[in-house]
Parts: structure tokens; sequence; C-alpha cells
């Protein structure tokens, strides 16, 4: 396997809804970004993966045949990628193993969502679930994740409060970010008052269904010393999955519960194990976790080893993983919390990784920034992808 | 030659509606399960290696990459797991509020989903001190039950 860095990186500034571009368009702008940004053109791009979540979210059947054009593929492999919302990480890794494999030199993955067309996203969500035992139950995202914090709370006396204020950290850097899609400051108590959506998720505790592209370029290490680039070397990736069964994972016979996020946690040790991370506290800087609602920040925090299970809402209470704070800082970007673009949510969580170990995340920068990592979530927590990148192909230190 | 048009490049749209249908085959053994529950009956599926019982009824068991190999019927009690109470209207979803929750009954490895009834839903705070993980429950039908997954609803014990 060949060594791989991140020499380009961009993002719309994401907001509810786009009306001036199609959807291929859009794309293109944020493909444009990532060009710009690695100073390359398209015809230096050796081979396409495209994140792209359910067709049904935007409404189109195989949106990425749209692309080719938009993006002036014609004739370059190309590849759809789509794990739920570990889409867009899970095409940045298939990016990765296009160029460590030797195959291709300069992968560009683009992409883009308008979950807002519809506005019946938890509809074409809850068609996940099994066609005759649980579909007809109105499962959906929401849901699925309100009962995950219900087995959290259950499991370490966490409350709506300790949600809160994961909400708060997170609107507080979000306000850092130009692209950023709810950059308003939020107190705990406009939190805790807000609509419940499903009790103890509230809409304050919920992530906004975002519209815009991101798309990151990925070169071998002879292509970034020919190009003389700056680079966020990928220095491992690691995936898990969990069974489709919610109700499997309760009860004395389970093997992990689903309060918790085990499957992510072996998920981060494969990645862990690959670049050499043997004490995440120390040896990580900034994490940009995937979590589209506040609870879930916890257990991901916890599955990403910064800390033991169940101590992740004193941590924060205690002033940890916030911007600032000693430690690793948690989603400096503002997070899933406060930009959800479906498709291409797990290549920002990679994006924003990139920036901070280059010193280029600007007023959301963690000083001295030099291993970051990155996760996304897909399914009913069926699919797991992690990434951990740094500044150096050194040995990462505590 | 001609001046260039003048044109008013504003955003179009285009509405429509995905209105398909589908007859999904859903196999045997939810077959079997299915027709279980039209004699009130709440079956499972023993794994021959893991000796767990799946339920709702499974084909195979997905630890042990083998065929379950027997019906198992299992009680109408049992604990509650997890439960939400849902205030939030979502379009082509029920109209709220409702409460969701996984119970493992007595017998079962597995737990199995279910509408909540017979609380009062309208402090979900509330509804949720009722429905903790851990607290006893009991599984009811409908008088009629035809063949449906929600032919059955949990009831917290008293």
């Amino acid at each position: 396997m060949r060594n791989v860095g991140i020499i380009g990186f961009g993002q719309s500034n994401f907001c509810k809804s786009r009306h001036d571009v199609t959807f291929a368009e859009l794309v293109r702008e944020g493909a444009q970004l990532a060009l710009d940004d690695a100073g390359l053109s398209m015809s230096e791009i050796d081979a396409i993966t495209f994140p792209l979540a359910p067709d049904a979210l935007i409404g189109v059947g195989n949106g990425e045949r749209w692309c080719i054009d938009a993006l002036g593929a014609q004739g370059k492999p190309f590849m759809r990628i789509n794990t739920g919302g570990a889409t867009g990480l899970t095409a940045v890794q298939a990016g990765y193993m296009h160029v460590a494999s030797g195959l291709f030199d300069i992968v560009l993955v683009p992409g883009a969502d308008r979950v807002s067309e519809s506005g019946a996203a938890q509809s074409v969500l809850n068609k996940m679930w099994d066609v005759g035992l649980e579909r007809p139950y109105p499962l959906n995202t929401i849901n699925m994740l309100a009962l995950s914090a219900i087995r959290y709370n259950h499991l370490y006396g966490s409350d709506e409060r300790d949600m809160a204020r994961v909400v708060v950290k997170n609107r507080e850097h979000a306000s850092l970010n130009p692209h950023a899609h709810l950059r308003t400051p939020i107190t705990e108590e406009e939190v805790l008052n807000s609509r419940m959506l499903a009790y103890p998720i509230k809409l304050g505790d919920a992530c906004p269904s975002s519209v815009g592209a991101a798309a990151m370029v990925l070169a071998s290490e002879d292509a970034i010393k020919r190009l003389g680039k700056p680079a966020a070397w990928v220095r491992g990736i690691g995936q898990s999955t969990e069974t489709f069964w919610m109700g499997d994972r309760v009860g004395p016979k389970a093997i992990a519960d689903h309060g918790d996020a085990d499957a992510l946690r072996d998920a981060f040790d494969r990645a862990y194990a690959q670049a050499g991370i043997d004490d995440a506290p120390a040896q990580i800087d900034v994490a940009e976790i995937y979590a589209p609602f506040s609870s879930v920040e916890f257990h991901v925090i916890e599955a990403a080893r910064l800390c033991g299970r169940g101590e992740s809402p004193k941590r924060l209470l205690d002033g940890e993983f916030k911007l600032g704070s000693k430690g690793a800082v948690v989603n400096p970007s503002g997070g899933v919390l406060c930009t959800n673009p479906i498709a291409v949510t797990g290549l920002v969580r990679a994006g924003e990784a990139a920036l901070q170990v280059l010193g280029r995340a600007g007023e959301r920068q963690v000083a001295g920034a030099k291993v970051g990592i990155a996760s996304a979530i897909g399914g009913d927590h069926q699919f797991y992808a992690t990434m951990v990148v740094a500044n150096h192909l050194e040995r990462i230190a505590a | 030659m001609t001046d260039a048009p003048s044109v008013k490049a504003e955003p179009a749209f285009h509405q429509q509606t995905w209105d398909l249908s589908y007859k999904h085959a859903l196999g045997k053994t939810i077959g079997g399960f299915l027709n279980g529950l039209k004699e009130k009956k709440i079956l499972g599926r023993r794994c021959p290696k893991c000796e767990r019982t799946l339920v709702p009824a499974r084909s195979f068991c997905d630890r042990c990459h083998v065929e379950t190999a027997e019906w198992v019927e299992v009680a109408h009690a049992g604990e509650m797991t997890m439960a939400t109470t849902i205030m939030e209207p979502f379009k082509n979803l029920p109209k709220p509020p409702y409460a969701v929750a996984y119970a493992l009954l007595d017998g079962a490895d597995t737990a199995m989903v279910g509408f909540v009834k017979g609380l009062d839903l309208s402090d979900p705070r509330k509804a949720a001190e009722a429905m903790k993980p851990g607290k006893r429950l009991t599984v009811k039908f409908k008088d009629q039950p035809e063949g449906e997954v929600t032919d059955y609803w949990f009831e917290m014990a008293p």
C-alpha cells in the first residue's frame, strides 16, 4: 500500500435550500472548489468515487449519472458509494484505496445533497427497516436514535441537560465556521425548552437537513511530491458493521448495546492500529465525528477511546472537548448537529480534520493540531467508517 | 447578427410525486410468524448452535451462519428494553403522539418492536418514567388478529 494524502478540499456554505442550481450543478460547484484548492483541473483526475445515499432522498434515480457531464468525467473510472449516513466518508475511503492500491494517482471525491426538496426524509428512511416485521411501525432515524439515547442515559445516568450541553458546545463552534448551516449560539435552556420530537430528542438536539456540496482530492505520495503540495496524510482507515436488528442490541445475549457504538469502536481500533495510535486522548488533537443528534456524540467520543464508557457527559461538563480546552477538541466545525448534507456529511468530517491538521481551519482552528480523526455512521447504525489524518508521516507521538 | 436575447434567468421548479406500489414477498419463516399472530401466538426460531431464540422468527442465525432449527412460542409478558414517545408529525407516518418500544419477552433472546398503549402520552417525560428499561410489561392482541405485526401491542404491568 502506498502513502496517500488529501491535497484538496472544498465545501459550500450549507443552507436550507438552493434554487439557483440543479443537483448536478451543485455537485460541480463542490468539485470546482476542491480542484481549485488542489490547484488541479479535471484533466489531471484519474478516477472518481462518488457518495450518494438513497435515491429517494433527492428524488432522482441514480443521480450520479447526472453528474458525469457536470464533472467533466466522461471516459474516467467512476464508482458510486452508498453506506447511508456514512456514505461521504466511505467514498473518501474508496478514493483512498484507489490511490493506495497503486491503480490511480489522483482521485476526486465529489458530492452534494439537497434533502429538503422532499421534506419526507423520515418517511424515506423508514423504508430501511425490515419490510414485513418492522416497517409497519413508524421507525425512522429520529426515534431510532431516541431509543439509543434512552439506552445510553439508562446505562450511564446522563440526562437531557447533558445532551443540551453538546448542542451548546457545537453551536458555539459552528458560529466560527462560515460553512456551517446552523450558526446561531444557543443556551441549555433553549435546547431543553425546544419542541419535543421523540423523547428525549428535541428540535434543539437534532441536526438540520442541509443543502450544499463538498469534494476532496486524494493523491499518492509520488504525485504530492511532484505537485509540491502540502498534504493531510491518511494514516489509517477503518470500517465495521452492526446487526440489522435493533432488538438484537439489548438483553443479556446481546454482543453490543444499542446505547453504545461498539462496532464503531472496532472501526476506530482498525484505523488506530494502522496509524500507530495506542493512547488516543494523548495522541489525537481534533475529532470530527458524525453525531447528527446530541446524544450520539457521547457514545462516539467513547468509541473513539477519547474517554471511558459513560464518562463523556462528565468530561463535557468539566469543560473538555471544547475549542481552547486541553485534549482532543470534538467537532470544532460545529459537526453534523449544525450541518447535515447527508451524502457528503462524512466527507466533510474528513475534510475538516484535514483542514485542522494543515492549520487552515480559520477561526475554528485547534491550535497546533497535528493529528485528527473523522468518523461517520450509516443506516440505523449498520455501517461505520473512521479515518486518522496527520500533517506528517512520522510516528504519531503522545 | 441580432442583439443577445433578453432572458429572465430565474429559478424554475418541477413538482412530482413518487407513487410506487410493491407486493413484498416475506418468505415462509415470516409467514409462519405472522400466521402465529392470527392465533395470538408470538413465535421465535431457536438457533441449534448458540441456542438463542430469535424473536420475531428468523430462518437463520446471524452469528452462527446456520439455519434455525425449531419454532418456539414465547410468553406474552416480558421486560421493557427501550421506549420513546414520538410527538412530532412526519410525512406519511402516523399522527402523534404514539409510543414505540422494544420488549424482551420471557423466553426470547432478542427484543421485538411494538406500540405501547394504555399510557397518557401528553407528557413524554412522565411516559418515559412509566416505560423505563427493565420495567415489566404484557402483550395484548386485537380481538380479531389479521396476521400483521400491528396485531399486538405492549401495556406496562401495574
